[in-house]
């Protein structure tokens, strides 16, 4: 089959490899109908996320046809619809068990490598380097998925892949990211980074009562998109987020600031830019966190900054003092997209949310290398990249 | 050789280290006095070998003091003894009269040195032929009657734990053990169970006179608040060859404390989810060796 691999800082290929094969007796092969191209493949693409190989297949958000199941799954059959989470879950264990899926015990082999870096081992997740399991992705025309009997939302209507896709990842972060908030009557939500994942974030907040949403970018297509949902906006390019922030909540700050950058933040000041760059560049600090830093600072005392941004490692200078003397609370995870599925397949069905919004491109598997680049150069307003084998 | 012994003779090694400390700064800041004191100012020699000495000992308070087992170390001291006492031996014989004297009685307390020096560093090399000792626990969400059970059957131990190539029972709490060994030879031992306590505990030793001496014990508790059971691991062994055989294992990656984890943490996966997890990168799901030489995440032909 083809399928789109990782060969290098920058380089992704497609490339001929072997079809899938069971592995696991819970396991099903999907044949991919559609997959997307994610900010979190952007941060392997430029190689800030450790432990990746050359020839890994890409790919964590795609839909397909089931072609076989493992003779555990019984739920499932060749023939039916189904939306992949993700992180990779057993259904078993405590943490699943307790709806925290994107920590599930048990779906990384590779939790030794994990616990040297992070202390205890996250989930497994598709195409996502070895630390994370060294699964092959869905960047591809067909893939492996483990816990098929867990994962895998069946669609049984005739909804389209394009409203339905982002079920596997993006849309349940925003609206994960904005539940982390605990919105209240009132609360003023700010929202770093209008990429796919922040417009959903700014979506699930309004739906969640937020009462105003702020969205923070520098592109000009995408602060749009955003106020098209609803939000004001604020080009960080063009003002201090800071004292407009301040403004704009008449002192208070935002009740609770959302990150949805992550890892590789830009910063308009160069010199401030250049400073964190070199030492993720000289591998002293892995991340670079302006966002999140500029959020700890915003955010009113005693409220909340969602993390939902991705992060690899280490971040430095981080405003400590803010966060203990304020009394703020950090959240972060990656998204437990599971527990989710169903509440949003049904705002989906009823017209509540179309996530299909977000797409500004569609393009064959093959032009994947294209996708990365123009996805990464934010290049003739790239918003989504929806690749089809 | 007790726990306890080891931790006096590494306090006695530091001692030494403190020791060596002192007389290397006095070597080094007041040469002429040292070589006054023990008999040896008329040689033109000494202006350089004194503190030529002082910094060697320096070094071994440096290796002494910065280790966190320094008894071995005390080999240093020893080697340093000897040179010290062929340079004093040649000094002796070849002076009179006062200077003969200090020479000869600076020699004595050399001899003394060394003496102790030599026993520390005995004492302290003593635990290369030391037993191992591992220790690992993990929490499987099963009752703990499931997992006791799971485990009791010693023929499942090999569905889990990676260096185990087979586990036969042989009866009356008897079973012959098989182990893939360093460099692809396996080790083979028999083993008995000593103590069984249904849901509590399995214990067991290697029957006297195995390859490899062994003995362990897995104990199962409930986890507060209906968080399962609690599985608590001791091995101890005698390396098959020697601590040697240890690093070789460490230098591949093999790191045997992190073999336990994962082989607890395969044996949660068989016992909650029902079998060893693959992923493309470790298709075959148990091979140690692939938690550092992943395959690319891409389908096995
Ligand atoms: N937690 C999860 O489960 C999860 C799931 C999916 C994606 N993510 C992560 O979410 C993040 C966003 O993903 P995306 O697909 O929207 O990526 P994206 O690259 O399209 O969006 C990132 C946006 O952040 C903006 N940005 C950069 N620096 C900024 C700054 N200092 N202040 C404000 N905005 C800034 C960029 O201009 C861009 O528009 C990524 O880090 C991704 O890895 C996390
Ligand atoms: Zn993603
Ligand atoms: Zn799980």
């Amino acid at each position: 089959m083809k399928a789109n691999c990782w060969m290098g800082r920058g380089t992704v290929e497609v490339q001929e490899v072997p079809d899938p094969k069971i592995l696991n007796s819970r396991d099903a092969i999907i044949r991919i109908t559609s997959t997307a191209i994610c900010g979190s493949d952007l941060h392997l693409y430029q190689g800030f996320i450790p432990t990746m190989k050359k020839g890994d297949i890409l790919g964590h958000e795609f839909m397909g046809e089931v072609v076989e199941v493992g003779p555990q799954v019984s739920n499932l059959q060749p023939g039916d619809r189904v939306v992949v989470p993700f992180p990779i879950a057993c259904g078993n264990c405590s943490a699943c068990q307790h709806g925290q899926y994107s920590v599930c015990e048990n779906s990384n082999p590779n939790a030794g490598i994990a616990e040297k870096l992070m202390g205890h081992s996250p989930a497994g997740i598709f195409g996502y380097s070895h630390m994370f399991g060294g699964y092959a992705g869905g960047q591809a025309e067909y893939a492996r998925v483990p816990f098929a009997d867990v994962g895998p939302l069946k669609i049984e209507d005739d909804l389209p892949d394009e409203k339905v896709l982002f079920l596997s990842d993006i849309l349940p972060t925003g609206w994960m990211g904005a539940e982390m908030c605990d919105i209240k009557p009132g609360d003023i939500i700010a929202v770093w980074g209008a990429g796919p994942v922040g417009q959903f974030a700014v979506a699930s907040a309004f739906l969640q009562g937020a009462e105003r949403v702020i969205a923070i970018d520098r592109f000009p297509y995408r602060l749009k998109k955003a106020e098209r949902a609803g939000a004001e906006t604020l080009d960080y390019e063009e003002v201090d987020v800071l004292d407009a922030l301040r403004d704009m909540t008449a002192g208070r700050g935002p009740d609770a600031c959302i990150d949805a950058v992550g890892i590789e933040a830009h910063h308009p000041a160069p010199a401030i830019y250049a400073y964190d760059r070199a030492k993720q560049a000289a591998r002293i600090e892995t991340d670079r966190p302006f966002a999140l830093r500029e959020a700890i600072r915003a955010c009113r005392n005693g409220g909340i900054v969602s993390v939902i941004g991705a992060y690899g490692g280490l971040v430095d200078k981080f405003p400590m003092g803010a966060l203990m003397n304020r009394s703020l609370t950090v959240r972060g995870a990656q998204c437990h997209v599971q527990r989710y599925l169903r509440p949003l397949l049904d705002r989906i069905r009823n017209g509540s949310i179309d996530p299909s919004f977000v797409i500004s491109h569609r393009m064959r598997l093959d032009e994947a290398p294209r996708g990365y680049e123009m996805f990464r150069n934010k290049e003739d307003e790239c918003l989504k990249v929806v690749l089809t084998p | 050789m007790s726990e306890e012994h080891h931790r006096k003779t590494d306090r006695l090694a530091r001692a030494l280290g403190w020791g060596s400390l002192g007389l290397g700064v006095i070597q080094l800041t007041a040469p002429n006095a040292v070589a006054r004191l023990s008999g040896v100012d008329d040689s033109p020699w000494a202006r350089i070998t004194v503190p030529l000495v002082g910094v060697r000992e320096l070094s071994h308070a440096a290796v002494l003091l910065g280790s966190r087992r320094p008894a071995p170390w005390a080999w240093t001291r020893v080697a340093g003894d000897a040179l010290d006492l062929t340079v004093l031996g040649c000094s002796v014989a070849n002076r009179t009269g006062w200077r003969r004297r200090r020479a000869a009685a600076v020699t004595a307390a050399v001899v003394g040195i060394t003496a102790v020096d030599l026993y520390t560093a005995v004492c302290g090399s003593r635990r290369t032929g030391r037993r191992v000792t591992l220790r690992a626990a993990i929490t499987v969400n099963r009752p703990r009657e499931d997992v006791y059970w799971y485990w009791h059957d010693l023929e499942n131990l090999p569905r889990f734990m990676a260096h185990l190539e087979s586990v036969r029972a042989t009866g009356d709490g008897r079973s012959h053990w098989k182990v893939k060994g360093p460099a692809g030879r396996s080790v083979e031992w028999d083993a008995v169970i000593i103590d069984d306590r249904p849901g509590e505990l399995i214990a067991w030793h290697s029957v006297e006179g195995s390859a490899v001496g062994n003995s362990g014990s897995v104990r199962f508790t409930d986890a507060p608040g209906g968080r399962g059971t609690e599985v608590w691991v001791d091995l101890n062994y005698d390396p098959p060859v020697g601590m040697a055989g240890v690093a070789f294992a460490k230098l591949f990656g093999e790191d045997p404390e992190q073999q336990v984890r994962d082989d607890l943490r395969r044996f949660k996966q068989v016992m909650e989810t029902g079998e060893v997890v693959r992923s493309e990168g470790s298709p075959e799901g148990i091979r140690a060796i692939r938690q550092v030489m992943q395959r690319p995440a891409q389908p096995v032909m």
